[in-house]
This record gives structure tokens, sequence and C-alpha cells, in this order.
């Protein structure tokens, strides 16, 4: 693993976006590693654009400002491709991943990603209404960006997905999130 | 043995309020202090802690609650940010005046009117002139670990001020890091059991708080409280070595960063602090002497060591998230005297930068390092004040 990882998300008031940022801090503290998991606040509305961001390093974070050239973007949201550039600040190999029911490669067009640049798509809404009955794509990108980035195993996700949301909800619902966590890292694609 | 755990600067701070378990608790929510006293209240509820909680229609009534409950005999804390602590200012003079050691997280936030509710030092800034002992934050471990010190630093029996501790708001406030924390016992221990300095319930012995002094004492009142301050500086180092001894990490009256052989150093206070460290190391590897000085401790301020660890520079930027409008930044001001006292001084300037919010990148403290890298090369000194970042 790279010594740095910047990771910014792209979602929408509701998604559950500010919850995967840290629900991935959470999970990456294991091997003495350094996080840091914050959203960009701004009038709280459900629906409209926000940003998230997490850095995980092997050295002491100080860094307290947005991440401006990541290395990962993840989008909560298709709709937000036509609307925002997600792609800003992104470096020649940056990877996205996105919760789309298009195909990776029909998105790769669309960003236009230059040839180091890697585009993984996971239908994730549909991943979470199959599994727990709501269009919260949250734990289906986090098993995703799972996959993808390897920063930390599955099983260990999965633990720390358990203990997140077993604080606030019930066994029935925390069940649908460790599948939908599961199958997203399970039917991630590569464009 | 400690733990390591990824939560925010509000989740952090609450916590160690909840290791040293105070008496009593002044409740008033205000962005973006709200989450800790929200969490500390829960802690209540739950009987994590046996704190009495005040819970109030203001933050002046909340203050006020803090200063009866404090003179009664009670170790006390309460929080705030922005607007929350200028409705405090004129109960804020009473508790020091009255030597109530107070423990008071500020989470620190613009000030209206724009209303707004991030992070820039204008509300703390405005507090600088109350008497009360002020200890500043980089990130939540510094900030943990200064609440966990305030308690032993305001209740020495040589002290007896209250303290605010100081973090940005959301920067650090709302940001979940990693960090470290201490055993219940081991805080416990450290802050010890609160001791009692005339207290008003012990009925046996009546005293009174406050009264009337004109002009035959209220000079020599003011003068105690300025001599008190002078005794700060050693309390705080003093706590400071204890606690490394308990957690390892190391705390002084400021922080200097590869400040001793530096030519060129910024004076920046709290989360911004971090980024330009990073940007320190970028110029350092490209052979340009740069370093950091970040203050600490800002009430009492530690004038001549501060001027010490700047001697040697050649050029020296003082970044204030704060204005004092019509003069230069509050930060700069103190530098600025600071380093009058030297014979030989580096040429200083001053920049405005994220007030209510506005990011604080690197390519800012890139852009202030040229310059100064250029002054410490026979530049002019151009503004000595200026404000960064600005949109035009």
């Amino acid at each position: 693993m790279a010594e740095l990882t910047e990771i910014r998300w792209h979602g929408r008031g509701g998604q559950g976006t500010v919850t995967a940022a840290k629900v991935l801090a959470d999970a990456c503290l294991s091997g003495g590693r350094h996080v840091q998991a914050f959203p960009e606040y701004g009038p709280e509305r459900a629906g409209a654009p926000l940003r998230a961001y997490n850095r995980i390093s092997a050295k002491e974070l100080r860094m307290h400002c947005p991440v401006l050239t990541p290395d990962v973007v993840s989008v909560v949201d298709a709709t937000l491709l036509d609307s925002i550039n997600i792609a800003e600040g992104s470096k020649e190999d940056t990877v996205f991943v996105i919760n789309t029911t298009k195909d990776p490669k029909e998105v790769r067009e669309k960003l236009g990603a230059g040839p180091k640049q890697k585009v993984y798509t996971v239908d994730a809404t549909k991943i979470a209404i199959d599994c727990f009955g709501r269009a919260m794509p949250n734990s289906p990108m986090l098993g995703a960006l799972c996959k993808v980035t390897g920063l930390i195993s599955l099983e260990h996700l999965l633990e720390d997905v358990r203990k997140s949301f077993g604080k606030k909800f019930a066994q029935k619902v925390i069940d649908g999130n460790l599948e939908a966590t599961r199958r997203g890292y399970e039917e991630v694609k590569e464009g | 043995m400690s733990k390591v755990v990824a939560v925010t600067g509000n989740e952090a701070v609450a916590n160690a309020l909840r290791q040293v378990n105070p008496d009593v608790c002044g409740i008033y929510p205000i962005t973006p202090q709200t989450d800790m006293m929200q969490r500390y209240a829960s802690f209540i509820s739950d009987g994590k802690v046996d704190t009495e909680a005040v819970l109030v229609e203001s933050e002046h009534s909340s203050m006020s609650a803090c200063i009866g409950a404090s003179a009664a005999g009670g170790r006390v804390v309460t929080a705030t940010s922005s607007q929350g602590l200028a409705l405090m200012w004129e109960m804020l003079h009473i508790a020091s005046g009255d030597r109530l050691p107070i423990i008071m997280p500020v989470v620190n936030r613009a000030l209206s009117a724009p209303l707004n509710i991030h992070g820039d030092h204008s509300d703390a800034m405005g507090a600088r002139d109350t008497g009360w002992i002020q200890i500043w934050s980089e990130n939540g471990q510094e900030a943990y670990d200064n609440t966990i010190q305030a308690f032993r630093i305001g209740e020495h029996m040589d002290i007896r001020l209250p303290v605010m501790v100081c973090m940005d708001g959301f920067i650090i406030s709302h940001s979940i890091e990693r960090l470290e924390y201490l055993e219940d016992a081991e805080v416990k221990n450290f802050v010890g059991e609160f001791k009692n300095l005339y207290p008003l319930l012990d009925l046996d012995k009546p005293k009174s708080y406050g009264p009337l002094i004109l002009a035959d004492l209220y000079h020599e009142y003011k003068r105690a409280q300025h001599e008190v301050m002078l005794k700060v500086k050693d309390i705080v180092l003093e706590v400071a070595k204890d606690f490394e001894k308990m957690s390892g990490r190391k705390y002084g009256l400021f922080e200097s960063y590869m400040l001793d052989d530096a030519d060129i150093a910024l004076v920046i206070l709290n989360s911004a602090a971090g980024t330009s460290k990073d940007v320190i190391d970028d110029f350092r590897a490209r052979g340009i002497k740069a370093g950091l000085l970040k203050p600490r401790l800002f009430r009492p301020f530690p004038y001549e060591e501060v001027a010490d660890a700047l001697r040697n520079t050649k050029a020296v930027c003082v970044m204030d998230r704060a204005d004092s409008f019509g003069g230069y930044g509050p930060l700069f001001m103190e530098i600025s005297s600071a380093l009058y006292q030297l014979q030989k001084r580096p040429a200083l300037i001053n920049k405005i930068y994220g007030l209510g919010g506005r990011d604080y990148l690197p390519s800012h403290a890139e852009l202030v390092l040229n310059e100064l890298n250029e002054i410490a090369r026979g530049g002019n000194v151009g503004l000595v004040k200026e404000y960064i970042a600005v949109k035009e």
C-alpha cells in the first residue's frame, strides 16, 4: 500500500456518505495507521451534493484541509456525474468507484478517464434495496472501495460495519448492511 | 495503557471531561460545540459520571451558573463557541477576578455579522483580556491532552484561575482522527481530587466573593491578577512534564518545528500549523531553512521564550485567523511585542487567513514562505499586514 491514500467521496445528503467515510477511517486504524475522516460542512439538506474525505497514512497526518488531489474518488450518486466535476484535481492514476447501473466502459468514456486511471462501477443502490429495502448505497460502496483499494480485508471491514451499525440499528438492518457490503465487494466491476 | 481510537475533536474532549468527572457542568448548545456537550449530557444521563448538569437559557447564564458552582466549592466545566463566548464576556471577567478555576473548552468559530458557523479565532481572541488562561490545540489529540492538563493548571493552589482550551471549529471538532485515550484511572489519578479554596458552602467560615472595592484597593487587586499570571508558565511546564511521564507526549509553552537553524519562520496557531509543517518539510527538502512556531499558551503569553526561539531567524510571518480591524492581527501584536525587546530582530509580516472557515491550503503556506525567503535574501517588506487567499 502507498504511504498515503487520499479519498474524496461525492454523495447527496441522506445517502450515508459521511457515515461511510467514518466507518472506513475506523476500519483502517488497524496496523498502527493514521486516519482522518471529515465532511465538507455546509447547510445540511437531504439531496444536496456533499463531499467527504479520508486520509489513511503510515505516518502522522498533520494536513488539515480538504483532499485536493485524490488517489480515489468514490461517487455515491451517479446523477452527480452530470452536475459537478467529480474528476477535479485527479491524478494520472486516480481510481474512480461509481455507483451506477451503467457499464464501467460507458462511464469510463463519459469521464474521459486517462490510460492509467481506473474506473470501477457497482450498482450499489440496487444492492442496498435488495439487501435491506432502502436506497442507502453507503455500505455496498464501502465494500466496493475495500475491494478496489485493498486498504483492509473484507472480514475486517465487515467487523467494523457490524460495530458501527450495531450502535444504532436493529439486527435485521445490520445483517442487511453486512450482506450489502459483501455484495458491493463482490459485484464491483472494472471498465 | 492507552487506547487507540478514531474520533472527532468534540468526542475526544467530551471523553476527557468524562474521565475527569467534574461536579457541575453548565450546558448550552452552540455550533460547533453542541455535539461535545450533547455527548457529555449522554454521559450524565447514562450514569457514566455524577456531574450535575445545569441546563440554562443562555451562555451568559451558563457562565453565571458555573461561577456560582465554582465559588460554592465544586469542580466546574462548561464549553462554548463564537457568539456564546461573546455573550459570556462580562461573566468571564468575574470568573477570573474571583479566581475560580472553571475549565472551558472553546471550539473556535467566527463571529457575526455576517452569520458564519465555521472555524476562526475571533471568538477566543476577543476574550484575550478577560483574565483567563488560554491554551490552544492543533488537533484532537492536543485538545484532549490539553483539557486534562487544564484542570491541573487552573486548580493549582498557586494559580486558581479559569482556563479556556481552544480548538478549531469543524476542522478539528467535527473531523475524525486517530488519537490515543488514556485510561480512566490514569486521568483520575493525574488530575487528583478537587481541592477547595474558600468555598462559599463552608458555612462555619462565611466569606464574600466579588465585593465592592473602589480606588483604595482595586489597583492592587488587579496587580495580584497580573502577578499570578506570571506564575502560570512554570506550572504549565511542570504539569506538562508529569503529563509526558504518563502519556509519552511532550508539551511546552509553544511548539518549535525545525526552528533551531531556520532563516524563515511561520508563527501560526491550531490546525493550520499542521498543514504548514508538511509544507515546511517540502521547503527543507529543497534546501530552504524554514521553520514554524506554534503557540500553545497564549495567555499568559511567553514573550521572552518566544523571542528567544525566533532570535536567529531573518524573516518571520505571523499568521492570524482573526483580525483586529484597523490594527494588526492579534497574534502579530504579541510576536511584534516579543521581538521588540531584542537588539537584532527578524523582519516581520502579518497575514490574515482562513476567516469564517476559508480553507487554509498548502499553496497558501508556500506563497507566504516564498515571500519570506525573498525578504530573508535582502528583499524589502511590502505590506506589513495583508489578507491572503482573497477572492477578488
